[in-house]
């Protein structure tokens, strides 16, 4: 059973950009909306050197990390082209115009 | 030259469309409007341009595209644009008519006539098949339910694509290389896949149980569940796909299938012609039907007992199929075929015969932690097959001892690590390597484009990559052969190898210069509006292009145009500089390197209570605080704010800092303030954006102790004036800068600066510092400009300043005041729902 968690609206977020957001598991999450306004949800950390990913420019449905340039998906946090990695994604939804994130296994236990 | 779209058939029963009546030449119809129906017309019109009148056929609505890369478009790392081979100014230009949308369904060989799908009849001298394959769909019950799909073409990709943004599980049936394409791009796009093999191992035709392991346990590395000897029984669901069942019982729930379990010709159409089909249609060594008027050429076509399902074979049929439509007959002879390709992004090369067997022994490499296993069969001292996972370097060298049949004897010691090891120590160099290669040896596996062909093209003429490109096409699809290339290039050249403009991103296929020029001639306004009229290929650019667009046009429209923060790198977005650990250090302003009691404590205040854990004097004359968070920039920025600090640009491509020495005021060496020239010159030019960052420095004697000459623009005072010096650089490549001439007085150091620093702004491309800028259009241009042309100068500095109305807002303070202030703290969820 997923728990979901109401993070606000799609205007706290700015188009082409993220948003950071603790869900009270162990690592920050950062949370992305795309130029068409699509939402998705990453462990804010890069897979090569942990970069925050919520800092990097957002183009397509892909980010910049900001430290070295690799580019995540953000829908599988696959890094793309020629490096290799993952980052963990989270499930998130649009509903009744609010984004809810689903609080992971992680922070269950934790709470 | 006209375009026949499918919804408007222009049908003159029995006749020719859109003919001049004066057009006498024999009239060549291409059934197909494919990769080997293209090729074949391209091999034609490069023997004979005006031989033929040619009009194609196409089933599908779009241009010729390059049907393998198909899977980087499923994964998102090519749009349709990128794998276009021949656009519609090809056909255009060659008086081309191409019908799209509109198969051809029926062939009237008594008239020599076709009809399509629309109704559209028309006359042929020659005919030409080339209707390819179509996907295999295995009679299971369920397959025609919604949602089952095969991988074929952009309709197909289409539709995964679809199936794909509205997420779940989907199932692939088929573990060769098409369904693990369509996997790897399905994953890449989020679904949960799962993949079902019949045989035992993946790609058995290609790899051995080996490799296949190793393919297997990398793709389950990415998440994929891969099922082998799994057998479909039955795709259930009630009125769409809701899962796949096995015929062992077990249930896979998917919302999408995709069937790529293989491929069979496409032979409908001649066969209810009642030409000779086999397997695929029968064809003569010139691909010569049963019908002397109908050719046949692709994989729709059986040669000799073989049908292909490869690309490098259709390129040798093309060639044969032009020879002789032109009267040069060459005669096809089959094709030995190898397969060098990428399966989700690994490397992977087979050719041969694998199988083993007697007389045949197998030499093999296993570095199972590289993930590299390499796998050669040797028989009578022959390389008779061979199979290589996550290194396929050396696949074209084995496959070239393979095809000429050498005697390995020599070097079978050494045959496994290669062909640098095995030719003994220089082919190391990668020249060498090319060098060694025989002509016939491919270089392009995409178009099919021997070493001999690249070379010709450039005797031919071409100096440059993309030269070559439009020559012989080679490296002009998914470009894995351009180091090849390149060498190939500097081997024949020498030091004559040009490099054209470059384009600005994989986005666009315009150069920096051109969308700069068009952004002023177009009077274009904002980003969305430059990538629509300049047709970028991707929705909304890439890391490289959306910050140079913002600069260009944040420099074109001083005071207009609105800056898209989400268009600038992160240090630009935050201003302040990201550290290594994902927080950031804070520079403010020091003017000209002075500084005074309350701006030093308030920088000690700032350390102690942000707990800063280091500050460091910069090579600018300030200093840096270290290890700031980035929810306390707002607040460190309101307390340097209050004691009248700045920003100091110091994250920025922007100016940066303007350092000085003491000058006339203290140093008895001094023969100029050129302190208080520094300050007069960092109030003048802090805050301009710039194509890069942009130091300045004012010396006050030729001891030069601020550095003038490694700066962007440099002032060095001796007693007659001033000195002014540009393009210098301290990094990777040091450069001293270039004298750009002397003045008499402060107020003319300072203008000549402006107008400097303005040319820079609106000339050099983004992310090119004053040092490359200056080598490239040459230290006289900017003389011309600045020093010879008075008028020019000043209205440089004119529009410089008039820029500078709009930027000399402390970008700190706004911050400070709260503007933006959710870039600096997370969302807050309102509830953190209970266990």
């Amino acid at each position: 059973m997923t728990d979901w968690i109401d993070i606000g609206t799609l205007a706290d977020i700015p188009q082409r950009g993220a948003r950071t957001v603790h869900i009270g598991g162990p690592k920050e999450i950062a949370v992305f909306r795309t130029g068409d306004d699509q939402i998705f949800a990453l462990v804010n950390e890069c897979p090569h050197k942990k970069g925050p990913l919520s800092q990097g420019i957002v183009h397509g449905h892909s980010v910049a990390c900001p430290l070295h340039n690799w580019n995540i998906a953000l829908k599988s946090g696959e890094a793309q082209g020629e490096d290799k990695g993952c980052t963990p994604t989270i499930a998130v939804k649009q509903e009744d115009g609010r984004i809810w994130i689903a609080q992971p296994e992680m922070a269950k236990v934790a709470a | 030259m006209e375009f026949q779209g499918g919804s408007s058939p222009v049908t003159k029963s029995g006749d020719d469309i859109g003919v001049p009546m004066d057009d006498v030449r024999e009239h060549l119809v291409v059934v197909g409007n494919g990769m080997a129906g293209c090729r074949a017309v391209e091999e034609l019109l490069a023997r004979d341009p005006a031989r033929y009148r040619v009009t194609i056929f196409g089933a599908e609505p779009h241009v010729n595209y390059n049907r393998i890369m198909l899977s980087p478009v499923l994964a998102g790392e090519k749009t349709f644009q990128d794998i276009i081979i021949n656009d519609r100014a090809w056909y255009d230009d060659h008086g081309i008519t191409l019908i799209t949308s509109d198969p051809v369904s029926a062939i009237d060989r008594a008239r020599k006539t076709v009809t399509s799908l629309s109704g559209r009849t028309i006359g042929y001298d020659r005919l030409l098949i080339a209707t390819g394959s179509d996907p295999f769909i295995i009679p299971v019950p369920g397959k025609d339910l919604p949602g089952v799909i095969s991988f074929r073409d952009m309709k197909d990709v289409d539709a995964m694509l679809d199936a794909a943004n509205r997420g779940g599980d989907a199932v692939v049936i088929g573990g060769g290389l098409l369904g693990l394409e369509a996997a790897h791009g399905l994953t890449l796009r989020g679904m949960k896949v799962t993949v079902l093999h019949i045989m035992p191992t993946l790609m058995e035709r290609q790899l051995d149980e080996a490799a296949a392991w190793l393919l297997k346990s990398a793709l389950e590395g990415r998440g994929q569940t891969i099922l082998t000897g799994a057998d479909t029984a039955e795709i259930y669901g009630n009125g769409k796909v809701e899962g796949v069942r096995l015929k062992d019982g077990r249930e896979i729930p998917a919302s999408l299938v995709v069937m790529a379990v293989g491929i069979r010709p496409s032979v409908a159409l001649a066969r209810d012609a009642g030409l000779d089909v086999g397997r695929g249609i029968k064809v003569d060594d010139h691909m010569v039907t049963s019908d002397a008027a109908i050719l046949a050429v692709g994989e729709c076509v059986e040669h000799d007992g073989n049908v292909y399902g490869l690309v490098a074979p259709l390129w040798d049929m093309c060639r044969s199929l032009a020879d002789g439509l032109t009267d040069q007959h060459s005669g096809y002879k089959g094709s030995v075929t190898s397969t060098k390709l990428k399966v989700a992004g690994l490397d992977v090369f087979s050719a041969g015969d694998f199988s083993g067997g007697e007389g045949c022994e197998d030499i093999v490499l296993r570095d199972a932690s590289r993930g590299i296993y390499k796998r050669v069969v040797v028989k009578d001292d022959k390389v008779v097959g061979a199979v290589l996972y996550g290194d396929t370097a050396d696949g074209g060298w084995y496959f070239e001892l393979l095809k000429r049949g050498d005697n390995v004897a020599d070097i079978r010691d050494l045959l496994i690590f290669g062909q640098a090891f095995a030719s003994g120590g220089g082919a190391l160099d990668p020249k060498a390597a090319v060098a060694a290669l025989s002509d016939d040896a491919e270089i392009c596996g995409c178009n099919g484009v021997s070493k001999g062909q690249v070379v010709a093209c450039i005797e031919k003429g071409a100096c440059s990559l993309d030269a070559v490109r439009a020559g012989c096409k080679a490296s002009a699809s998914c470009g894995s052969c351009t180091g090849l290339v390149e060498n190939i290039l500097a081997l024949t050249l020498g030091d004559e190898v040009q490099s054209g403009p470059k384009t600005m991103c994989k986005c666009t296929s315009f150069s920096h210069d051109d969308v700069r020029r068009e952004i002023v001639a177009q009077d274009m306004r904002s980003i969305p509006e430059v990538m629509q009229k300049l047709h970028w290929s991707t929705p909304d650019g890439c890391s490289s292009c959306r910050p140079a667009l913002n600069y260009y046009l944040l420099c074109a429209l001083p005071g207009v145009y609105v800056d898209d923060q989400q268009s600038r790198f992160v240090n630009e977005r935050m201003h302040a500089n990201i550290q290594k650990d994902g927080t950031y250090s804070v520079v403010p302003r020091m003017w000209g390197g002075l500084t005074n009691p309350r701006e030093l404590r308030a920088i000690a205040d700032v350390v102690e209570k942000y707990d800063a854990p280091m500050v460091k004097v910069t090579g600018g004359q300030r200093l840096d605080i270290f290890g700031i968070r980035k929810e306390d920039l707002p607040a460190v920025w309101a307390d340097l704010n209050a004691a009248g600090m700045v920003s100091g640009h110091a994250y920025g491509k922007s100016l940066r800092t303007v350092k000085t020495c003491v000058g006339s005021e203290w140093c008895r060496f001094g023969t100029q303030d050129s302190t208080g020239l520094g300050v007069k010159t960092e109030r003048m030019t802090w805050g301009s954006w710039m194509p890069h960052k942009f130091k300045i420095a004012v010396s006050g004697c030729p001891r030069n102790c601020a550095e003038a000459t490694i700066k962007d623009f440099g002032i060095v005072c001796v007693d007659s004036g001033y000195e002014l010096h540009v393009g210098g650089n301290g990094g990777i490549h040091v450069r001293v800068t270039d004298l750009l001439c002397k003045v008499a007085t402060e107020q003319e150091a300072l203008d000549y600066c402006a107008a400097f620093t303005q040319l820079y702004r609106e000339e050099a491309r983004y992310l090119e510092r004053t040092a490359p800028w200056i080598e490239r259009v040459g230290i006289d241009y900017v003389k011309q400009r600045i020093v010879e042309d008075d008028a020019g100068r000043e209205a440089l500095r004119a529009r410089f300043l008039f820029s500078q109305q709009f930027m000399q807002d402390d970008p700190w303070a706004e911050r400070a005041a709260g503007v933006h202030s959710d870039l600096h703290r997370p969302l807050s969820p309102i509830s953190i729902a209970a266990e």
